[in-house]
């Protein structure tokens, strides 16, 4: 196989494969969840339930003091990827023409400098929480297969796609296919690992909310 | 790497005539047909810097040139269109670069020398023999491999005409895209089962000048190193010569600030397209195409396609035909992934809805089978 081979499979079947076992996992998993169902609560409601569900989906964003100062490497770090992930994912010009073939609408795209400097910060963030997973006692203890798993599975798309951008080691096309492959990768992992969360975070903010509006307390 | 293989190219094993321009050196040829000393030392400058040797080689290489004795050069045209040929002979005035090539010793091109028929196979079988483990063997075109009668010269297959020709031969050139890759023959469905000369020969030095047609300056460049120094040059891991495959389109590509400001032609009429901004949107090929035409250009220097406001196709790289589409953006998938993603949607809802219904009725069957156990049963 040539490596032009390798990258029109990548951003050809790969990429199907990829799609559909994305979508249909995801999908299914959400069904699962939001038709779980509940048992009747027979208690008299004492606040409202959508308002506070929603509320606590914005509030839950801003960590409480007490938690920050206990895990504040975790918070900063964690906050910094996920914005860095963000930008590099949403705002690179070559991404929002993928997104754009598929939903087919797009929007303006940050200079490649921008996209470069927010890449880097994010490597760097990612790599800060894998030290502290492994040098915290605490964290290294709660810490399994599959955090390490998903932590390697989200860095690698992040690092081949700054390579594949500077051409480091191989020639264009197979970076460019190396950095695909591994994005296919994480889309094949995503709805079976605890990536959910990109999904589910939102439902399960809202659903704390919402419980604790019934019952009339803060969230 | 340079590939250690000394070949004694120039150096037929007749003695040249004394005088002849033909048979003499390759100076004496250029100034007979009226080439100055001043444009064949820009010439010999403008190779030098190709091959990214430094000034001080100039005179060297002006030295070797001028010596070097005309190679015989056997050239094989299998399932092409010719445009290599074309590329050649037609893309410029008489310039240095056609001039040397004029000046080997083209013993055989079926589309070029006069002869034709028996008399022509003749002279490939002369050459072959006077030239013994000298000759350069210069291929354009790929060759069918799944029925012989595909493609014939003389009633000759090109599989065997080319295992032939390359037995004596001192090293091999593949001319454009479909020597060199398979090119447009082997693009899919491949109904001859076309194969490039490196997929056939395995024993001899080969070097890989790609390009729907490749850039004439290059291929009289690969020829200049090899009568400059009796080598072949450094080659990539496709066989192409680094000097000229070495850098993408897109890292010498003058719209590339464009590129890195954000700043896209949409289409091929909008503003962007107006102001010249970078072409990536519209199917450009730069960033994974390694070849010389953003620097060396195209008709004697004036411009390569992407001056003229379109997009790189990729044409010096492998498969470039079945690459997803000329103005399909290279991140974009090159199939249909919202209607997969939709479809994939709408039936992963309905089994989501089922193995819902599945969970429930699970769940309503361990509620009925569930057998309380009461302080009795514990007494017991």
């Amino acid at each position: 196989m040539t490596e032009i081979e390798l990258l029109s499979w990548a951003r050809g079947p790969g990429l199907q494969i990829a799609t559909i076992i994305f979508v249909a996992g995801v999908v299914i998993r959400i069904f699962e969840i939001l038709l779980l169902g509940r048992k009747a609560n027979l208690a008299e409601a004492k606040g409202a339930e959508m308002s506070n569900g929603l509320k606590t989906m914005v509030t839950r964003t801003i960590p409480d003091p007490t938690t920050f100062k206990r895990s504040s490497v975790t918070i900063v770090s964690g906050y910094i990827f996920h914005i860095g992930l963000f930008v590099v994912c949403f705002l690179s010009a070559p991404h929002i023409l993928f997104l754009k073939d598929i939903i087919g609408f797009g929007w303006p795209s940050a200079p490649t400098a921008v996209i470069d400097a927010f890449a880097v910060v994010t490597i760097i963030a990612m790599l800060a929480t894998l030290i502290n997973r492994l040098t915290n006692k605490v964290m290294r203890y709660l810490t399994n297969f599959e955090d390490l798993l998903t932590w390697f599975l989200t860095f690698l798309p992040l690092v081949t796609g700054y390579i594949a951008f500077h051409r480091i080691g191989l020639t264009a096309p197979s970076l460019l296919a190396v950095h695909i492959l591994s994005v296919e990768l994480l889309l094949v992992i995503f709805p079976f690992t605890k990536l959910m969360h990109a999904f589910t975070l939102f439902i399960a903010r809202w659903y704390n909310g919402a419980i604790s509006g019934y019952r009339g307390v803060a969230s | 790497m340079t590939k250690d293989v000394r070949l004694q190219g120039g150096e037929p094993e007749q003695a040249p005539e004394k005088g002849t321009p033909e048979k003499g050196t390759l100076g004496e040829a250029l100034r007979s047909q009226g080439v100055s000393r001043r444009s064949f030392m820009k010439f010999c400058a403008t190779t030098a810097s190709m091959m990214a040797l430094p000034p001080s080689m100039i005179p060297l290489v002006a030295n070797a040139l001028e010596k070097a004795k005309r190679p015989s050069v056997i050239w094989l045209s299998f399932q092409e269109c010719t445009g290599c040929t074309e590329s050649l002979t037609r893309a410029h005035t008489s310039t240095v670069e056609s001039l040397i090539f004029d000046s080997i010793s083209l013993d055989y091109h079926h589309t070029l020398q006069a002869a034709s028929g028996a008399a022509a196979e003749a002279a490939r079988e002369a050459a072959m023999e006077e030239n013994h483990g000298n000759y350069l063997l210069v291929v354009d075109g790929s060759i069918p491999l799944d029925n012989p009668g595909y493609s014939t010269i003389a009633g000759i297959s090109n599989l065997d005409m080319l295992k032939e020709s390359a037995k004596g031969a001192a090293a091999i050139i593949a001319v454009g895209t479909c020597a060199t890759y398979g090119g447009i023959p082997h693009a899919k469905p491949n109904p001859t089962g076309a194969v490039s000369v490196n997929e056939i020969i395995k024993d001899k030095p080969i070097i890989n000048v790609p390009g729907c047609p490749p850039i004439p300056v290059v291929i009289t460049g690969v020829l200049a190193h090899y009568l400059t120094f009796g080598s072949i040059p450094e080659l990539d891991h496709i066989g192409r010569p680094k000097v000229f495959y070495g850098q993408s389109i897109h890292d010498r590509c003058y719209r590339r600030p464009f590129y890195d400001k954000g700043q896209f032609a949409e289409t091929f009429d909008d503003e962007g397209a107006k102001k010249g901004w970078c072409l990536y949107k519209l199917g450009c090929k730069g960033p994974t195409t390694y070849n010389a035409c953003a620097t060396t250009k195209w008709n004697n220097g004036t411009s390569f396609p992407i001056e003229s406001g379109h997009p790189c196709i990729g044409c010096s790289e492998p498969d470039f035909w079945d690459g997803g589409g000329f103005y399909k953006a290279l991140s974009l998938p090159t199939e249909d992934l919202s209607k997969t993603a939709v479809y994939t949607a709408a039936g992963a809802a309905v089994a989501g809805v089922a193995i819902s219904a599945l969970n429930r009725a699970k769940k309503n069957t361990s509620n009925k089978i569930h057998i309380k156990t009461t302080i009795d049963d514990l007494r017991k």
